[in-house]
């Protein structure tokens, strides 16, 4: 999968999980662009992507998951093992 | 057909990936309706709980209760009971549900530990958790909804740690009794009980060490809705909104098969084959719910005669008699449905529609979303998960009189079938051979006490409602003279079916309420506590008893009440209230004849 399809996959999720259709994530949106990207939205944002992409991030990956590129790199790098 | 909603994501089995993605969509979907009950709802947690909070807000709010929350900072459930609070107490919780879990377990035990030592180690922590219960109904007075423990996820003991007294296992299940015998003792206190949920769940799935260590979530994402679930369940049938009556359809739901098809021979019920046990293990799960006090009723598309040849087979476990309503007719279901939610007098939403026909489950939800319609397939061994999790029966609590209330019922029929033998009424009481118990109040018959004040209409003085906490203020309170009453007869035990309560200013006692239970009218029982009453009024030196009568529109039948009992008339509002005194004479005789009394 390419940088490109997943980061339109985690556009379906973060639209969902902030319940803003209009929502429009870039490879460099991080957490203070999003009002309500709390510690807590971001552990829905993980259960969301972890369902999506069938995969499990491990313990020391759930620390390193903090914006857009961090979690298009570490999707693309789990989905490519 | 139905409108599909996100919202059906929480009917079980619970959608769990939905329900988180989605929360925010589905509660404004619930937002759009007319009424909810509001609740105040504080959450003291031993581990993370925002998620829980907010799921657990959608399953009230589809209940029709819209929840205000407070919650506690992180894992400081203690901390906010046992020290002074303001926060918490301008909040005033109506509900204060303290989710604990293993992780909470402050003690532990050493291998080297004594029997003794490990007793006293459980008894501990079970004080622990008891000084904040205990606070919580001194400072709070609210319902308090405790977790219990779930198993841990390993054990270092393996088969040991269940049964050596150094297990963890084994303190587990010791304090989870503790916590059992405290709900046993103490009214608005009830448990979640995790112990079970994770065990159903899968303690493989439940605990989940990467959100542990992460997030401080105790319990894995997948089971926060069951978690959820589980609470509300408890928060509706505290505030009656359980369902009361289940409606069936008959064929391939209740037996397999087509009573019309294949005739009353080949239905298939009864232990001949699989699905014959299975079709009758379903049958028993519905009649145990009605030992619950449940309802059962038909619904089925069936020619009338059919269906009752059909009911009639021996082999089933409910019986034609077991079904307060029985609509067997070629009209739609959502019409009868409406039929018998009137015959019995409750509504629509009180009411669960089992069908193995989704046409026909369809078609239900869309001419009367009120009524519960869990999609429970077609296959039968599933027919019982499907109830049993969904949870729409289950009670808060069972007062003894809800279990006996069918047999209540039955013994009245034989009375009545033996009063026709006499000829004369007085015999007929003599006859019955009745007991009474007439004593002060005692604490293990509050609960029942305040049910019969809150619910009796008919035989019923001044009909005032009292909450529980104010019944127990009142059998506290020297002041007052608060007795119950209880009959035996030779048919059976009536119940504590009679309570008066009065208070004392100077010489005279203030009757403020006298219920008696319909059961047992035209016993002679109203005379049986009268004289209790004065007996116990010479004892506190009261030498005059004041009796007030308020009308309703149900209670005309105790009108002439104190008239009956000899009291005098001071003072009418016609139509309304009329106040009668009696002056306690120095030699009073009984005026029932025919009831034993603590003998």
């Amino acid at each position: 999968m390419t940088a490109n399809e997943i980061l339109s996959n985690l556009q379906v999720i973060f639209r969902d999980v902030f319940d803003e259709d209009d929502l429009i994530i870039t490879g460099k949106t991080c957490t203070d662009d999003i009002e309500d990207w709390d510690s807590l939205a971001q552990i829905n944002l993980v259960v969301a992507i972890e369902k999506e992409f069938s995969l499990k991030f491990t313990l020391a990956e759930l620390a390193n998951l903090r914006d857009v590129s961090d979690m298009v790199g570490l999707i693309q790098a789990k989905l490519a093992q | 057909m139905a409108q599909k909603f996100y919202k059906n994501c929480l009917d079980y089995p619970f959608q769990v990936d939905l329900i988180h993605k989605k929360k925010k969509l589905i509660k404004r979907e619930l937002l759009d309706r007319e009424t909810f009950i509001e609740k105040r709802i504080a959450i003291l947690g031993g581990s993370t709980t925002s998620e829980i909070k907010d799921i657990l807000d959608l399953f009230l709010l589809k209940e029709g209760i819209q929840a205000r929350f407070y919650e506690s900072e992180f894992n400081k459930y203690y901390e906010d009971i046992l020290f002074e609070n303001p926060s918490l107490e301008d909040f005033k919780p109506d509900i204060i549900y303290i989710h604990t879990t293993e992780k909470n377990i402050l003690v532990s035990t050493k291998i080297t530990d004594s029997v003794e030592e490990i007793e006293r180690i459980i008894q501990d922590e079970i004080a622990r958790f008891t000084s904040i219960w205990d606070s919580i109904n001194r400072d709070y007075n609210c319902i308090i909804i405790q977790n219990n423990f779930e198993l841990p996820r390993t054990r270092v003991f393996g088969n040991l740690d269940c049964w050596d007294i150094h297990g963890r296992s084994y303190l587990i299940q010791k304090l989870n009794s503790g916590f059992a015998h405290y709900a046993q003792a103490n009214h608005n206190f009830y448990i979640n009980d995790i112990h079970y949920l994770s065990a159903w769940f899968g303690l493989e799935k439940w605990h989940d060490k990467r959100f542990w260590y992460s997030y401080r979530y105790a319990v894995s994402y997948d089971a926060i809705a069951l978690l959820s679930h589980n609470i509300a369940k408890i928060i509706r049938a505290i505030y009656g909104k359980q369902k009361k009556c289940l409606v069936l359809d008959l064929d391939n739901t209740i037996w397999g098969g087509v009573i019309g098809d294949d005739g009353p021979d080949n239905i298939q019920i009864g232990k001949e084959t699989a699905i014959a046990e299975a079709y009758s293990a379903f049958q028993q799960y519905v009649k145990d719910l009605q030992g619950l006090g449940i309802l059962l009723a038909v619904c089925t598309k069936n020619n009338f005669d059919i269906a009752k040849e059909g009911i009639n087979h021996p082999d089933n476990i409910l019986k034609h008699k077991d079904f307060v309503s029985f609509k067997a007719n070629w009209d739609p279901k959502y019409v009868n449905i409406k039929g018998i939610a009137e015959e019995i007098n409750i509504g629509l939403d009180s009411l669960v529609f089992i069908d193995d026909n989704p046409a026909e489950r369809d078609l239900m939800r869309a001419q009367v979303p009120d009524v519960e319609v869990p999609e429970i397939g077609s296959e039968v061994i599933k027919y019982i998960e499907f109830i049993d999790m969904g949870g729409h029966f289950e009670p808060a609590s069972l007062s003894q009189d809800d279990l006996q209330r069918n047999r209540f019922y039955e013994d009245n029929a034989q009375r009545n079938n033996f009063q026709a033998t006499y000829a004369d009424y007085g015999e007929f009481l003599e006859s019955l051979e009745m007991v009474a118990e007439i004593k002060p109040f005692v604490p293990m018959y509050l609960e029942r006490i305040n049910q019969l004040i809150n619910k009796t209409n008919q035989f019923n003085l001044t009909t005032k409602r009292h909450s529980f906490t104010e019944i127990k203020a009142v059998s506290q309170d020297r002041r007052n003279i608060a007795l119950y009453g209880k009959l035996i007869d030779r048919f059976g035990d009536n119940g504590l079916i009679s309570v008066i309560i009065g208070s004392i200013r100077e010489n005279d006692l203030h009757i403020d309420i006298w219920v008696m239970s319909c059961r047992v009218i035209k016993r002679d029982m109203e005379f049986a506590m009268f004289d209790e009453l004065v007996r116990t009024c010479v004892t506190h030196r009261v030498e005059r008893i004041i009796g007030y009568y308020y009308k309703t529109i149900k209670n005309e039948m105790v009108a002439e009440h104190y008239a009956l009992m000899g009291f005098e008339l001071v003072e009418e509002q016609e139509g309304k209230a009329s106040i009668w005194k009696f002056e306690i004479p120095q030699n009073y005789y009984n005026k029932n004849q025919t009831i034993k009394v603590n003998a």
